[in-house]
Formats: structure tokens, C-alpha cells, sequence
């Protein structure tokens, strides 16, 4: 990219933030220049969303300088953000939500310049997306929505998009649409562009980045050329020293008893993890979400549940936003302790430190708020909501969204714990790795299961295949 | 820091302040008798706020419009029944709650099976119970037993006899959602019904006994009111739609769900019962009266948000 | 997604159908110019209402002072719009700006508005008592000639529902400042991340609020040529019954003008309903709880039908 001007788009300058005490940023000096595409890496908490808000100007430094190449705003800069958590207006129309970023789309016809604007920066990053620009957004699947969003983030609205910083945009997206985004995100900076890429799926970060940068507690502890990194090394930096993932599954274990049977064919055994792959999209959060719903009662709530839930969407489906992280911990298990309808608080105290210190929740007191942690730590305060329950079948929809390595390896050893203790396991992931984990896996394709693998056939290859095949056919 | 960022006491604040400025025009005369009435007058106030405050807990949507036709429906027929005979002031009372249960069932059946949202559920419902009311009463005006009259505006150890019944209920209920398993499931439901769903709280258990508490404490109070102003009137629950909705949020309680303030409850009865005869003693007219009213509630309800902002 | 499903106004069209069919069933009389025009002369008023309430809906908030408020524009129509014309349009300006106004400062001190209009139900309120303690007034001769103008081909109040009706879409549904206005509702940060001042949208929509109660009012005393402190006060309760009626939504900005409208009238018709079938007065009341529920029930089943297909 040496035709282009390498003028830096946006720099920070020992920038940092602060909130109360806590130093989220602690001085930052980075620049992006047209045609960067820097991946920015780091734990759950390293500032890293911080550092975002920061160059998007949703946040000003509490020290140090953010400067955009135009003087001006972020906005003005063509500065444009795509974030984790989904952020359209879901009663609106697709180009409807254009309309809402894009003032320059005015006048009474603004609809069919809308309409064709979004129409070709989905046709540009997603070839054969199927999304149509008129459909209200609650009607699409949570990978459509992302795919809108980034969509949006790229499209040009009455000015021209130089620097779009993607965070986590392929966590709801299958491999497929995630590699048409990095595609387009290399053709982008190729062309001028600069992309701020920030993703827990190394392998995209090395596919697309020109450069590394590594956050660890409000610092850069590392900025390189990629070619400089090696996998090892990147994870090394974070301060994680990841456990060999590739270790034999299926080994062969005996399982009990059949536990689960859906009329779709879904079955586990007593003790053992079941996959759930395919497509992301394609019912398989449908399908936990119906056996679970089958499985436990709006009206009763025994001593003894037979299953729990570990929700993906913390937002939606997860976090009790007012309450402290122990009553988070808790909610599931009051009616086991309890006597006379009255909560047992020291039981309840007890389970709490206990899974605090279990599955290592940084926190110094389990009273405080569960929003004083990151999305990493509430998502293990849910992981410890449901192991800390005695159901003998835990249902997981696509639990480590936002979770960083170390955490994983720590969750996959204590799920296999459980499930040696006999305990069923029913996980949807999107991402392959995970699957991989798992004793048997059920590959879904259009809200049907395509494929049963066990053992040695839990493959790549052979989740990709049951996945695509029809759809190639097509 | 703790007591000041105490969202209830705000309430308690604004009804001391409105106690003190009718006393100041008396030079302090009247105290006595004014923290009577309050009390007498505030416990009636206080028993719906409580039920409505456990709707309101529920979430964003939940808000029972039925209370006044609830209470008006079942004075009227626990008055009816008792027909002013001595000894039957329980009986008139079972049937008063008994009332109350029915209305709570019947709003929550509206609710759970047509899926309608509660503020149109209860609103369509209490015009169904004030057509019972009215059918049922044909502008009869049965006295309450002599007994029961008597125990309405009794006192006991200083203090009006409604005014403990409000007090127990109180007790209880900050009882059940502190320590209880029901009060944490209530809470979790209001924060998100999905989130505490998939918790495995049984939801429409809570739901449905929430509604149904919030009738039982409607009917509590309409049987109360009546039995004190010696009669059903058909009117007689109209005040309280607007003030069971104030009484809580001046309390203190978030109109977002998920948290709920009982001694703000009881602190926002007063106060509205005080702030009406402060600008009474003070000679306004209905209009004025009005005016001041509303903008108090809402300068109480600035106070109280722009501290919880601070804190 | 279905067809029902994606055209929500297709069930309050039915059910306003439905009841029409019912009521010309049982009194046939009333399929006339004339007798459209007793049908529905009241639901004017009560349709501008409801969109007022519409707005506020609209921005997930909820107004319970709506009826006090529409009850003192009618006062001021009545009393300083008849006598001082240019006084009476300077008040009736000033009570759209003050809801404006109350609406940026829910907005910016994040009050609940369901309390903040409790509040001023009361104020509004004691307006309306300080103009007209007691009934009275008058409506000004050209709002008279305009509420009972007979026009060809349909009565009145067809001709100012459709009107309404269409005025109302343009401006929320089809116009840009209308879709920013429904994305405070969808998703109030996702618009002022995108640079909009949610404070002024806020302003906005429940200053059209204002403007449509103020028509409301006005509107009403063009029909009734007179009017005291309370002559609309349960014209809250109907104008959140209508909006949902309409197949509007409570939160998440899913609404619709058209169905709003729909549901003014269906509320309106059912009150008349009643008379035709010689109910007691005893059971009025509880007859139009009634076919609210009905209506309500109807629209469950249609929808279901609808997700199941």
C-alpha cells in the first residue's frame, strides 16, 4: 500500500482512561495509518473495548491526546465502529436502520437509495447473503443481524468510511461468512482502508492483520509486524499459556443410560458431552432452547432440577443486571437449601466463594455488583450459576461467546470433570475447536440434524461437509 | 452515605416536611390528631401501594388498573353479605379476600391466557368488576356490623387499628422479599422473566401469585375502607388507581421492576395524605390544589432520581 | 415471517370489520350517511387522542395524563380560543411546548414517565378547574362549521379518520425523521451512537403528542360546543386501549398510526354497540370490558393461526 498517502487516520498519544480507581487504559500511544489492518488482542478486561470507544470518540481520554487526520471528530474522520453487542433497532427495517446513521438520506424518496446502498454493501462482503433490505431486523437470525451491522459499518453513507473498527465480528457468524468478512476486510485496507480487528479466534487475527497489538492490563505489552508472531507467542504475550487443545477425544469411555431424546433425533447418555455444530443459524439454539423449556417448568421449581441452562447472550438470556454476583450465582439453586421457603444466605455464601475460587472469578468480593465484572467474568458467574446445581443434564448455548483462551481451557477441564462424574453435557458452539472436544456431535442444516459423528470422525472436515453439503446441491 | 442514598427515606422526608408546614400555620396545635388522620387515612393507601408495589417489581408492563374495582366489588359484597348483622365481621371478611382472589385469578387468566398485556387485561377486566359492583349494589348502602365499624376506626396503643393491619402487611412483605425464596424469585422475574426462566424460576408461578396477592390486598383494603366510612360507595376506589401507582414510586420502588422499597410505601401514603391537608390549611382551592399536588409528586420523584444518580 | 405476521394492520381492520357488520346486522338503519356519522362523530376526537398517546407509546413511554390534558385544551378551545383568538392559539402553543419540554427532562433526568405524567395529570388538571371551574364556554363558530361540514359521498368523521390516518403514516412510517423517531424506541443507543440528540427525538415525539392532544381537544369541543375540567378524562385509558387495539406495542417503537386509528374507531363503535342491544345500564360498562377482551382474543387466535401457517 505504499501508493497510499501513509498519513496516520487516527493516534493516540499516552492516551488513557480512567473509571474511579480502576485504570482501564493506561497510557496508549498507537496509530493507524490507511491501509492498517491492526488486530488488537488481549484478555477480558485489558481495555480493549475501552481503547475502542476511545478512537471511536464515544469516550474522551481522562490524559494523553486521541488526534483524527481531519482535526476534527471521530465521526468526521470516517471513523465508523461495529460493535460485540448487537446495535440496531430491531423494529426497523434493514434500510431503515441505514436511514438512522446515514442523515444525508433525505427527501421523501430516501427509502430507495437506502434500500440499494445496503443491497450492495451486503452483495460487496457477503455474496449470496439472501438478506432482503426490507425485512424488519427481529425477523432475521442473530449471524443475519451481525452480518447487517458490519454492513452497515462499512457502507459509505454520504461520506467515505476510512477506518472501521470491528469488535468480535465473527463471534455469531459461521466460518463461511466469517471468511467472506476477512476477505472483504483485506480487500478493504487494500484498497486504502484501515480496520481495527479485534477477535478471540486467533486464526482470523493472523489471516487478516498487518500488525499485532497486544493489550494486557491498559498497556501495549507488544506491537509487531504479523509476521513477527507465531501462535504461540501471541498467546504467550496475552500472559496465557494455552494447554495442547488437540488431546484424543472419544476415548472410547462407557456412557450411561440414555438421558435426553428429542423428536429430533437429539440423544445424549448419561456422562457424556454432546456437540451441537453446523451453520450458525440453522436451530440449533432452537432446539436447547426447546428441550430445556420442556424439560423444566414455569410453575414448579423442584429441589431437584433436571436440567440447566448456560446462556451464550448474557444480555438476553443470562445476566440479573441489579444483583450482586452472588445472587447470580445462586438463583438456581435456592429452592435445594432452602427451608420453610425461607432462603438459606449462609448456604448460599458458601456456594458462591466456593465457585468463585473454583472457576476464578476476578473479583474481590462476591457482594459486588455482577456488572462490575467484564463479559468474560459474568459469563463464568453463569457457568458457575449451572455447575453449581445439581441437574444432572446442562444445556449450553454457545457459552464461551467473549471468553478469552485461559478461561476456556479452564472451562473444557471442568466440564470434562463433570461429565466424568456423570453429568450430561449438551453444547452448541460456533466455533470448530470446541466441538472437537465433545464425545458425539450432532451437525445441524436447516433446523434438521444432517449428521451424527462420534469418536474419531469428529473432524473439521466432516463437521464443514454435513454443514455445506446441501447447500452446495442447491 | 448509606442512609442518605436510602431511596425511601425521600418519601419519609417529603411527609415530614409537609407535616411540619400544616403544624407551622397552628403554631403545633393539632399534631396529634393530624398524625391520627395521616395514619388512618395513609394505611388504606398503604395496603394497595404494597400490592401494587409487588406488580410493579414484576417489570416494565406490569401494573394492576384493577384496584379500584376490586376494592369497590368486594365491599360491596362482603357489606352484603354481613347485612349489618353482629358476628359476621369474618365471615364478611372471607368473603371480602375471597373476592379479591377471584379478581387476582381472573386478571392473571386474562393475562397468562390471552397474552394480553397487563395494563389492558386489568383495565378491561376492572370495567367487568365495577359492572358487578354496580349490579350487585343497586345503590344500597348497607352499614357495616356495629363491631367492625368500631375496630375500623378503633385504636389501639396509641395508634389506629388500620394502621397496624397496614403495618403487619408491611412487615410481611419486606419479610418475604428479603429472606424468602418466592421474594428472590419475584426479583429475578422483574429484572428479566427470560433470564430468570432459564434460571429455572417458575415465572408464571410468581406472576400469577403476584397478581393474585395485589387483588387479596385490594380487597383487604376495600373491606377496611368501608367497614371505616360506614358503607360501600361505588366510588369509593377511585382515588386509588393514581395513588397506588404513586405511592410506590415516590417510595422509592423502580418503575423498571426487579426492585422494590416497602418503607417507601408507607412513607408516600403519609405524604400524600399530609400534602392534601397542608394545602387545604393553607386555604387552596381544588385547582391550586391540584396544581401543587402533581408538581410535588414530580419535584419528589426529580429529588429522588437525581440522588440515585449521584450515589 | 408470515403475511399476517408482517401486516399487523390486517387484524385491527378485521375486527373493526366485524363489529361494523354486527352493529348494521342488528340495526340496519345505521349502514347510512347519517347514521355513520352517529356512529362515529365521537371518535374523532378520541382517534387524535390515541395517536397523541401513539407517540409517547412510540418512545417507550407511556402517558397517563393524556385525558386531563386533552380536557384542558378543550377548556382553553372553549374559553380564551372563542373569546381572544390570538391569546388562545399563543396558550394552546405554549401547552405543546411545555409537553415537549416535559418530555426532554424525562429524558434527561431519566424520570419514569409513567410517573411524571401521573403527576401532571394532576396539574393539567387544575389548569382546567382554574379556566372552567364549573361547565361551560363555548366553542368558536369555525371549529363548529368544521366538525359538522357534511361532505359528499362520506360523513365527516370517515373523511377525517382517512385524512388522520394518512397524515399520521406519512409522518412516522414513511418519512426519515419518523424512522429515527421509531429507533429511539427499537433501540435509543444504537440512534445516538449514530449522532442523533435522543433528547431533542424525545422532545419531538411528545411534543407531536401535544399537538395531536391539542387537536384532541379541539375536536371535541367542536362536537360538544361546550366544556368543563373532566369532560375528557377517560379518554387515557381509551387512547392506550385504542393504540393497542391497533396492534401498536408497548415497548420497542412497534407501532402504527393506521392501526391507532383503526382502534379509536372500534373502541368508539363498541360503546354505541351496546345501546343496540338494550343491555341494562348496570352492564354498559362491563360490556365494553368485554368486547375489549374479545377483540383482544380475536387478534390471539388470528395471530396464532398466523405463526402457525
Amino acid at each position: 500500500m505504499n501508493d497510499h498517502e501513509r498519513a496516520p487516520l487516527v493516534s493516540l498519544t499516552d492516551a488513557a482512561r480512567y473509571f474511579g480507581p480502576v485504570r482501564a487504559l493506561d497510557g496508549v500511544t498507537l496509530s493507524v495509518a490507511q491501509g492498517d489492518c491492526v488486530g488488537l488482542v488481549g484478555h477480558n478486561g485489558a481495555g480493549k473495548s475501552t481503547l475502542v470507544n476511545l478512537v471511536n470518540g464515544g469516550l474522551a481520554p481522562s490524559s494523553g491526546t486521541v488526534g483524527f487526520a481531519t482535526g476534527g471528530s471521530a465521526l468526521e474522520a470516517g471513523v465508523r465502529s461495529v460493535f460485540q453487542e448487537l446495535s440496531l433497532c430491531p423494529n426497523l427495517t434493514v434500510a431503515e436502520n441505514l436511514r438512522i446513521s446515514h442523515s444525508a438520506l433525505k427527501g421523501p424518496n430516501w427509502r430507495r437509495p437506502a434500500r440499494a446502498e445496503i443491497g450492495q454493501s451486503l452483495d460487496t462482503i457477503f455474496p449470496g447473503h439472501g438478506i432482503d433490505p426490507n425485512a424488519e431486523v427481529d425477523t432475521l437470525s442473530i449471524a443475519e443481524r451481525q452480518m447487517v451491522e458490519i454492513a452497515i459499518g462499512f457502507a459509505p453513507r454520504g461520506s467515505e468510511t476510512r477506518l472501521v473498527i470491528l469488535d468480535e465480528p465473527t463471534s455469531s457468524l459461521d466460518a463461511g461468512i466469517a471468511n467472506q468478512l476477512l476477505a472483504h476486510v483485506s480487500r478493504f485496507c487494500a484498497s486504502g482502508g484501515a480496520v481495527i480487528f479485534i477477535s478471540h479466534m486467533l486464526g482470523e487475527v493472523f489471516q487478516v492483520a498487518t500488525r499485532i497489538v497486544v493489550l494486557k492490563d491498559g498497556k501495549v505489552v507488544a506491537e509487531r509486524p504479523v509476521e513477527d508472531f507465531t501462535r504461540q507467542g501471541l498467546v504467550d504475550a496475552m500472559g496465557h499459556v494455552t494447554a495442547d487443545t488437540a488431546d484424543a477425544t472419544g476415548t472410547g469411555r462407557d456412557f450411561g443410560t440414555e438421558v435426553v431424546r428429542t423428536d429430533q433425533g437429539l440423544t445424549a447418555r448419561k456422562g457424556e458431552i454432546v456437540g451441537l455444530s453446523g451453520l450458525a443459524g440453522h436451530g440449533q439454539a432452537a432446539a436447547l432452547a426447546r428441550l430445556y423449556l420442556s424439560r423444566s417448568s414455569a410453575w414448579r421449581a423442584g429441589k431437584a432440577p433436571e436440567v440447566v441452562f448456560v446462556a451464550g447472550d448474557r444480555q438476553r438470556d443470562g445476566v440479573l443486571p441489579l444483583w450482586s454476583i452472588l445472587r447470580n450465582i445462586s438463583v438456581s439453586i435456592l429452592p435445594q437449601g432452602s427451608r420453610r421457603g425461607l432462603v438459606d444466605r449462609e448456604g448460599e455464601a458458601r456456594v458462591a466463594q466456593d465457585w468463585k475460587t473454583r472457576i476464578g472469578i476476578r473479583t474481590d468480593d462476591v457482594a459486588n455488583p455482577i456488572l462490575s465484572l467484564s463479559g468474560g467474568n459474568q459469563q463464568k458467574v453463569l457457568f458457575a450459576r449451572a455447575l453449581a446445581s445439581s441437574a444432572p443434564v446442562v444445556i449450553m448455548d454457545d457459552p464461551m461467546r467473549g471468553v478469552d483462551v485461559g478461561t476456556k481451557q479452564d472451562v473444557y477441564a471442568m466440564i470434562r470433570a463433570e461429565a466424568a462424574r456423570g453429568r450430561t453435557f449438551l453444547w452448541y458452539s460456533t466455533e470448530t475447536e470446541e466441538v472437537c472436544q465433545c464425545d458425539r456431535v450432532f451437525v445441524f442444516r436447516n433446523h434438521e440434524i444432517s449428521a451424527e459423528l462420534t469418536g474419531s470422525a469428529i473432524t473439521e472436515e466432516k463437521i464443514l461437509e454435513a454443514s455445506f453439503e446441501m447447500q452446495e446441491a442447491s | 452515605m448509606s442512609v442518605l442514598s436510602r431511596p425511601w427515606l425521600w418519601s419519609w422526608l417529603a411527609a415530614a416536611a409537609a407535616f411540619s408546614l400544616t403544624l407551622g400555620l397552628t403554631s403545633g396545635r393539632g399534631a396529634g390528631e393530624l398524625g391520627y388522620a395521616a395514619l388512618s387515612f395513609g394505611a388504606f393507601a398503604a395496603i394497595v401501594g404494597l400490592g401494587q408495589m409487588l406488580v410493579i417489581t414484576l417489570g416494565p408492563g406490569n401494573v394492576d388498573l384493577s384496584i379500584p374495582a376490586t376494592m369497590t366489588l368486594a365491599a360491596t359484597l362482603a357489606l352484603k353479605a354481613m347485612g349489618s348483622d353482629p358476628g359476621t365481621a369474618f365471615l364478611g371478611l372471607v368473603i371480602a379476600l375471597a373476592v379479591g382472589f377471584g379478581t387476582g385469578v381472573a386478571n392473571y387468566a386474562l393475562i397468562f391466557l390471552l397474552r394480553l398485556p397487563p395494563i389492558i387485561a386489568t383495565l378491561a377486566a376492572s370495567l367487568i368488576y365495577q359492572s358487578l359492583a354496580i349490579w350487585s349494589n343497586r345503590g344500597l348502602r348497607i352499614k357495616p356490623p356495629a363491631g367492625l365499624a368500631d375496630f375500623a376506626t378503633g385504636r389501639f396503643l396509641g395508634l389506629p387499628n388500620v394502621a397496624w393491619v397496614g403495618l403487619a402487611l408491611a412487615i410481611v412483605v419486606w419479610f418475604v422479599l428479603e429472606r424468602s425464596v418466592w421474594g428472590r424469585w419475584l426479583l429475578a422475574t422483574g429484572q428479566n422473566l427470560r433470564v430468570a426462566r432459564l434460571a429455572g424460576v417458575p415465572v408464571e408461578l410468581v406472576r400469577a401469585s403476584t397478581y393474585i396477592s395485589v387483588a387479596v390486598f385490594a380487597s383487604l383494603a376495600g373491606y377496611l375502607l368501608a367497614s371505616f366510612s360506614g358503607g360501600a360507595a361505588l366510588n369509593m376506589g377511585q382515588e386509588y388507581l393514581l395513588m397506588s401507582i404513586a405511592v410506590v414510586v415516590i417510595g422509592g420502588s423502580s418503575i423498571a421492576g426487579g426492585n422494590s422499597n416497602v418503607p417507601g410505601v408507607w412513607g408516600a401514603a403519609l405524604f400524600m395524605f399530609l400534602v392534601v391537608s397542608m394545602l387545604n390549611s393553607y386555604g387552596a382551592g381544588a385547582g391550586v390544589r391540584n396544581v401543587l399536588t402533581g408538581t410535588i409528586i414530580i419535584a419528589i420523584v426529580i429529588a429522588a432520581s437525581s440522588r440515585r444518580a449521584r450515589t | 415471517m408470515t403475511f399476517l405476521a408482517r401486516h399487523r394492520i390486517i387484524l385491527p381492520v378485521v375486527s373493526l370489520a366485524v363489529l361494523l357488520a354486527a352493529t348494521f346486522y342488528m340495526q340496519p338503519r345505521a349502514m347510512s350517511y347519517f347514521g355513520l356519522n352517529l356512529l362515529f362523530n365521537l371518535a374523532v376526537p378520541i382517534a387524535l387522542a390515541t395517536i397523541a398517546q401513539m407517540m409517547i407509546i412510540m418512545v417507550n413511554d407511556i402517558d397517563l395524563s393524556l385525558g386531563a390534558f386533552v380536557s384542558l385544551a378543550a377548556c382553553v378551545t372553549a374559553t380564551f380560543l372563542n373569546d381572544a383568538p390570538m391569546l388562545g392559539l399563543l396558550i394552546l402553543l405554549a401547552l405543546i411546548l411545555s409537553y415537549a419540554l416535559l418530555g426532554a427532562v424525562i429524558h434527561a433526568l431519566e424520570l419514569p414517565a409513567i410517573v411524571v405524567t401521573l403527576g401532571m395529570s394532576f396539574v393539567w388538571g387544575g389548569i382546567a378547574l382554574f379556566i372552567l371551574p364549573s361547565p361551560g364556554g363555548a366553542a368558536p363558530g369555525w371549529l363548529r362549521t368544521l366538525m359538522t361540514v357534511k361532505p359528499p359521498f362520506a360523513p365527516m368523521a370517515v373523511v377525517a379518520a382517512v385524512i388522520i390516518a394518512a397524515v399520521t403514516h406519512l409522518l412516522i412510517m414513511r418519512s426519515g425523521i419518523g424512522t429515527v423517531l421509531r429507533g429511539v424506541g427499537g433501540n435509543a443507543r444504537s440512534v445516538a451512537r449514530a449522532g442523533w440528540s435522543v433528547i431533542r427525538l424525545k422532545a419531538l415525539a411528545y411534543g407531536l403528542a401535544g399537538l395531536f392532544g391539542v387537536l384532541a381537544g379541539m375536536a371535541l369541543v367542536g362536537l360538544a360546543t361546550s366544556a368543563d375540567a373532566n369532560i375528557a378524562l377517560r379518554y387515557t385509558l381509551l387512547s392506550i386501549a385504542g393504540v393497542i387495539l391497533g396492534g401498536g406495542e408497548f415497548t420497542g417503537g412497534k407501532v402504527s398510526p393506521t392501526g391507532a386509528v383503526i382502534g379509536a374507531f372500534t373502541l368508539t363503535l363498541a360503546a354505541s354497540f351496546l345501546s343496540f342491544m338494550r343491555l341494562s345500564p348496570d352492564w354498559q360498562i362491563g360490556a365494553q370490558g368485554a368486547i375489549l377482551i374479545l377483540v383482544l382474543t380475536a387478534r390471539l387466535i388470528f395471530r396464532q393461526k398466523g405463526s402457525e401457517a
